[in-house]
């Protein structure tokens, strides 16, 4: 599975066990109107660090806050790399 | 008026002879009438006198003849539970003023200017020379995970006032899977003693099916440990045929599912948990089989204890408490009124209270507090979970997120099911920031050396 399908599978499982409704997700959605809240993101990163084995928000803390979704997947993308 | 003679350990282990009341490990037995002609200390009875005695015994049966030879007679016992690290003895001993050694044979520590005896067994005669008696304090240690323990001062008189005045006569044979060196299998060793019972106890490394084995064999009809014990009890094969009369839970939180599974294995039994500290005694004990405590249980009660709760955790006042901490500079055992805070967190519902968990092991996930106990007896009633540990992970955007580690029965259904059903429970019991965020099924869980739940830090 490709690491976006992985990160959108994940968001999905956290939003249907915390019962948000997300909105679409492409790529310049703004995580903030995604319908996710921060426990869900706390969750999210958690289950991601578990299943890709990376955690870039405590890696590299001067790579900038992800603002979108894309740049969301793309954070992950370039820690993996 | 002259105070009456204190009664001593001895006075108590002499008691109804007729019945051939013993002290049994795995690895040998004690009986209680034959310190009326034999000592387990050689000569050093009388050379220990009046001391303050640190004992390094080496095992239970040692620990508690020492224990019966000198309440009484020693100024001070100092009960150095199996798992102090050697480099922390010579602290505790400089605390309490430490002169002289019981050792189990094995080379003693060297400290300064403080005598050495060895304890032995078999007990070997010896005449009994009457020695002055002493209200002889016993110093217990904290269980703290790290550092030097706290030394808490009891005597003989706290640490039976919880059963001293109870009815005499009736042959209780208590077992246990405490260690005596500590407060709660102290408080059992004691009981048996001045029960006029015999007490059974666990070896280092017993398989538990050979420890109930041998309490069956050995007619037990008292059982005490901790609700972590009781889960391992339960999925042993010999406690199907154990009948014990009462069964007893103390040292953590005892849940609705532990208290109902007890029940369930010992149909028979009176099922008990018992809330006690080694500062604050003995509390109390409660027999309804529920959870928690009533709340009629705070206040002033008749048998001289008192309860209430202030900043969210427990408060006693009891005559069953320490009398100090021993050392300088050691904070006061209680507040001005006399009592102790004993950092148990307490939630009152309607004319319930019920543990929460301690003060200190809150999980802060974005600034609101989980306690861990509470998330654990929602998993803990789910049907296949035997255990489970709930933690804190650390999160970059939440500072902690809740964990769950747990540990299923044999015959459970298949985990995906089972985490569903945990997760439902969570989400319908408690706020969405206490559910479990990540559960991992694991073979089995950490116990400590005081037989309670390993938890980290």
């Amino acid at each position: 599975m490709s690491l976006r399908l992985t990160i959108v599978s994940q968001i999905e499982r956290v939003a249907r066990e915390q019962r948000k409704t997300i909105a679409p997700l492409a790529d310049d959605l703004p995580l903030l109107d995604s319908g996710l809240d921060s426990l869900c993101f706390a969750i999210l990163v958690a289950r991601l660090e578990d299943e890709v084995g990376v955690n870039p928000f405590s890696a590299s803390p001067e790579a900038g806050f992800p603002i979108t979704f894309g740049e969301f997947v793309k954070f992950y993308e370039n820690a993996v790399a | 008026m002259p105070s009456p003679e204190p009664v001593a350990l001895i006075d108590l282990a002499r008691r109804g002879d007729k019945a051939a009341r013993d002290l049994a490990t795995a690895d040998g037995a004690l009986r209680f009438s034959d310190f009326a002609t034999a000592t387990a200390l050689g000569g050093a009875r009388e050379k220990l006198a009046g001391r303050s005695v640190l004992l390094l015994a080496g095992d239970s049966l040692k620990t508690a003849a020492a224990l019966i030879e000198l309440d009484g007679v020693a100024r001070r016992l100092v009960l150095c539970p199996p798992d102090l690290r050697d480099n922390l003895i010579g602290e505790v001993a400089a605390i309490a003023e430490a002169d002289a050694v019981v050792h189990g044979g094995e080379e003693p520590p060297g400290l300064d200017g403080a005598i050495a005896a060895h304890c032995r067994l078999p007990l070997q005669p010896a005449p009994t020379t009457p020695l002055p008696r002493l209200a002889t304090e016993w110093l217990l240690l904290t269980s703290g995970t790290t550092g030097v323990p706290k030394l808490v001062s009891h005597d003989l008189a706290t640490l039976t006032g919880a059963f001293a005045g109870g009815p005499s006569g009736e042959i209780q044979n208590w077992a246990t899977f405490y260690d005596i060196r500590r407060y709660g299998g102290l408080q059992i060793l004691l009981r048996a003693v001045a029960g006029f019972g015999s007490l059974t106890l666990t070896s280092a490394g017993e398989p538990i099916d050979d420890f109930i084995d041998r309490a069956i064999a050995r007619s037990v009809t008292h059982i005490s440990g901790t609700p972590s014990h009781w889960r391992r009890v339960l999925m042993s094969r010999a406690a199907a045929r154990f009948k014990p009369a009462y069964v007893r839970l103390s040292g953590e939180i005892a849940d609705a599912a532990i208290l109902g599974a007890l029940k369930d294995l010992f149909p028979q039994a009176r099922i008990a948990h018992a809330y006690a500290s080694t500062e604050a005694g003995v509390g109390f004990e409660v027999n309804d089989g529920e959870p928690g405590f009533p709340a009629s249980y705070l206040g002033e009660r008749d048998n001289g204890v008192a309860m209430k709760i202030e900043d969210g955790s427990l408060r006693i006042r009891s005559p069953r408490a320490a009398r100090r901490y021993i050392g300088r500079n050691m904070p006061d055992l209680r507040d001005k009124d006399g009592f102790i805070d004993t950092g148990d967190m307490i939630e009152r519902r309607g004319e319930r209270c019920y543990f929460v968990g301690r003060r200190g092991g809150v999980i802060n996930v974005g600034g609101a507090k989980v306690h861990p106990e509470e998330v654990e007896a929602v998993i803990n009633r789910q049907a296949g979970v035997r255990m489970s540990l709930v933690k804190a992970r650390r999160n970059p955007i939440a500072s902690a997120l809740v964990v769950a580690d747990v540990v299923l029965e044999s015959a459970a259904p298949r985990e995906e099911a089972i985490r569903e059903a945990i997760l439902a429970a969570c989400r319908a019991e408690l706020a969405p920031y206490k559910a479990p965020a990540i559960i991992r099924f694991v073979p089995n869980l950490a116990m400590t050396p005081a037989g309670k739940l390993a938890r980290d830090g």
